[in-house]
């Protein structure tokens, strides 16, 4: 009975380790900027295009993307909005229902709106740009930032495809060469074996793009709270000065 | 009502209302003939700002209330959809984050400031109770409420909680069932915590400061130098360092208000996360039973508790050493309750205490900030040993307070209030 259990156990390691990520691994920085908004755009683009198949931006309006980030109506709706069952006022929602996904990817895919604040900003940029080849694996690529993830490389038409000439279970710090000193950045352990449609430099910053939009969904209330914070701030120390005027007043005839 | 003088004074509506009830006495007992020590300070901001921060719990609570979803199904879907769809509802929901943790910020400072003076020394025994149950009631309100956005932090969070009542020997499994009303944490517990936190507790808290507020006034409010005002009365029976609640300290309190609104913008509208301590990263993705977070650490606020919960990793007694944490957890905890007994000083305020009172708090201060650090971080072997010392620091405060606080000298006290 115990064999069977361990067997069992065994058998589920791969499924398991999917679901986890791998702490202490390199992630290259990333600043995200909310107001460059043709950044935001491309994003978005990039975001229905390529990730939306599978994952989903559950608690974000179409409309609402739509507002914050300038874009007309008519220019969602035509470019944006892939499924003739939604409207622009719908939930950044797809066809695919967890069933399917968990039966495709062994895991569902999950639904993307939080994931720069679950993760960060630095996560998905590195992640995005850290796939390489791997036959052992089901669809053929592996990542080093999230070691066996069920997800394969749907951006490998615009980056194309990498090996990796580093051992994989040693990249989780830079590592020093012991002959010239040197420091080895992660990134130089990625040799491409074929080109996309992009340009290593292009790719970086559609991947930027995309993360930058990741950040701005999964936030949206940041636009409000930059504008209203100045004006409630002020208003505080403005009403600050003449409670302190008022205290010194009244204050004034307290012996001490 | 009983003031002739009064009755004669007023007129119309507020002679009416008066005839009536005490509106005009309550006003004058509690406020305008509430006399107050002309000397507090900088540590006597935090009672008026915790009111403030409960006001401010409770109106935030019933504007999130009318849009939350109590159910495993839907609580983390209306948390997004309040910030998002809800008009200001981000504004809302980043009030009562920010606020919850604004709270025992401004707690702490408020029972650091009673322990600094001796505020619960003779005769304000009671209030300082009255303080300790509202401390606790708080805990249990910011557990529960923890639990309502459902995320991966507030299940994991209360299974660990919960799972401390399964070390009670005999009853424990049971009460650990009995308190999620289900055999792991689900919707039934995620409800009951919605009622506990949003109706009972909310009463309790408020109840509990009522008769906080009452103790104080009847007794007097202490001072930093712990000198009793009502000894040094003037002529007409008011205290001669005493001056009216209102206007002196009202207005006083305003300014208080000012700068502390001021510093809990600039966290509410720039760092809500606070760096993930006000909120935990993990709490962005919805709970799953099937998949333990790598790390859970408890809200801030809890982790001193919970670093002395995991500095017990003995056996004693045949007790297995999750027990013993338990015990010691709740005697940190239960030990406040009888400060005012420990303390055997004639002097209440720590300017004329001894040297021996003086660096117990400081140590009792650095025990207590070492173990909310380390509560935070993953427990190693290393960091286990510093928190067993500090626990050490923190109960050894207390029980040798009877022993420093007799045997020390104390400088003498004022007739008067100073400065």
């Amino acid at each position: 009975m115990k064999k069977q259990l361990a067997a069992f156990l065994i058998a589920l390691m791969p499924t398991l380790s999917m679901a986890a990520g791998g702490a202490n691994v390199h992630l290259d920085s990333m600043e995200p900027d909310l107001y460059n908004y043709e950044s935001l755009q491309k994003g978005a683009r990039l975001f229905v295009n390529y990730c939306m198949g599978c994952h989903t931006a559950e608690h974000q309006r179409f409309a609402r993307t739509a507002e914050d980030l300038g874009i007309p109506q008519d220019v969602i709706e035509e470019n944006l909005i892939l499924s003739p069952q939604l409207a622009y006022n719908d939930l950044m929602i797809n066809g695919m229902t967890a069933e399917d996904g968990e039966s495709w990817f062994g895991t569902a895919p999950p639904d993307l709106s939080l994931m720069a604040r679950l993760r960060s900003p630095e996560y998905i940029y590195t992640f995005l740009r850290s796939f390489y080849l791997d036959d052992a694996k089901a669809w053929g690529v592996n990542n080093t930032v999230f070691a066996d993830v069920g997800m394969p490389h749907v951006l490998s038409d615009l980056q194309g495809e990498y090996e990796l000439v580093c051992d994989p279970n040693h990249l989780e710090v830079r590592v020093e060469d012991p002959l010239r000193g040197k420091v080895t950045n992660p990134r130089d352990c990625f040799r491409q074996v074929e080109t996309g449609s992009l340009s290593p430099a292009e790719y970086d910053q559609a991947i930027y793009d995309l993360t930058n939009f990741m950040v701005y969904v999964a936030e949206p209330s940041k636009y409000q709270s930059n504008s209203l914070a100045p004006k409630v701030l002020l208003f505080i120390f403005v009403f600050f000065i003449f409670a302190y005027l008022l205290k010194k007043e009244y204050w004034r005839d307290v012996k001490h | 009502m009983g003031n002739p003088n009064r009755a004669k004074a007023e007129k119309g509506l507020m002679r009416w209302i008066d005839d009536r009830f005490p509106a005009t006495q309550m006003w004058e007992d509690h406020l305008s003939k509430y006399y107050a020590p002309k000397n507090f300070n900088f540590w006597y901001f935090f009672g008026s700002l915790a009111l403030l921060v409960l006001v401010n719990q409770i109106l935030t609570g019933i504007w999130l209330t009318m849009s939350f979803n109590p159910s495993a199904e839907g609580a983390f879907r209306s948390v997004e959809y309040i910030m998002r769809d809800v008009e200001l509802g981000w504004l809302i929901r980043y009030m009562h984050t920010t606020g919850a943790s604004a709270f025992f910020v401004v707690v702490y400072l408020h029972m650091l400031r009673g322990m600094m003076y001796g505020s619960y020394q003779k005769p304000r025994e009671l209030i300082w109770i009255f303080g300790m149950t509202i401390y606790l009631a708080l805990m249990a309100e910011a557990f529960m409420g923890y639990l309502l956005p459902w995320g991966q932090m507030s299940y994991w969070g209360a299974q660990v909680i919960i799972s401390l009542f399964g070390a009670i020997p005999f009853i424990g499994p049971d009460l650990a069932e009995w308190v999620r009303g289900d055999y792991l944490i689900s919707g039934i517990t995620l409800n009951r915590f919605f009622a506990l936190h949003v109706v009972a507790l909310p009463i309790v808290i408020l109840g509990l400061v009522v008769l906080h507020i009452l103790a104080l006034h009847e007794v007097g409010s202490n001072n930093p130098d712990g000198v009793e005002i009502k000894k040094n009365l003037d002529e007409n029976g008011i205290p001669k360092d005493g001056i009216p609640f209102h206007p002196y300290y009202t207005v006083k309190d305003i300014v208080g208000v000012a700068v502390f609104l001021f510093v809990f913008c600039i966290v509410l509208f720039y760092f809500p996360e606070m760096g993930g301590y006000f909120i935990e990263a993990p709490n962005f993705e919805p709970a799953n039973p099937l998949k333990t977070p790598d790390h859970i650490a408890p809200v801030w606020y809890f982790t001193p508790f919970y670093a002395i919960l995991r500095a017990i990793n003995f056996s004693l007694f045949g007790l297995d050493a999750k027990f013993l944490g338990v015990v010691a957890m709740g005697a940190a905890i239960a030990i406040l309750f009888v400060l005012p007994w420990l303390d055997r000083s004639p002097v209440k305020s720590i300017r004329y205490k001894g040297w021996m009172s003086k660096v117990a708090l400081i140590l009792f201060c650095i025990s207590f900030v070492v173990l909310g650090v380390l509560g935070v971080l993953p427990a190693t072997d290393g960091r286990t040993i510093v928190a067993q010392i500090a626990t050490a620091i923190y109960f050894l405060y207390f029980l040798l307070m009877p022993f420093y606080t007799r045997i020390e000298k104390c400088k003498p006290v004022p007739e008067r209030v100073t400065g």
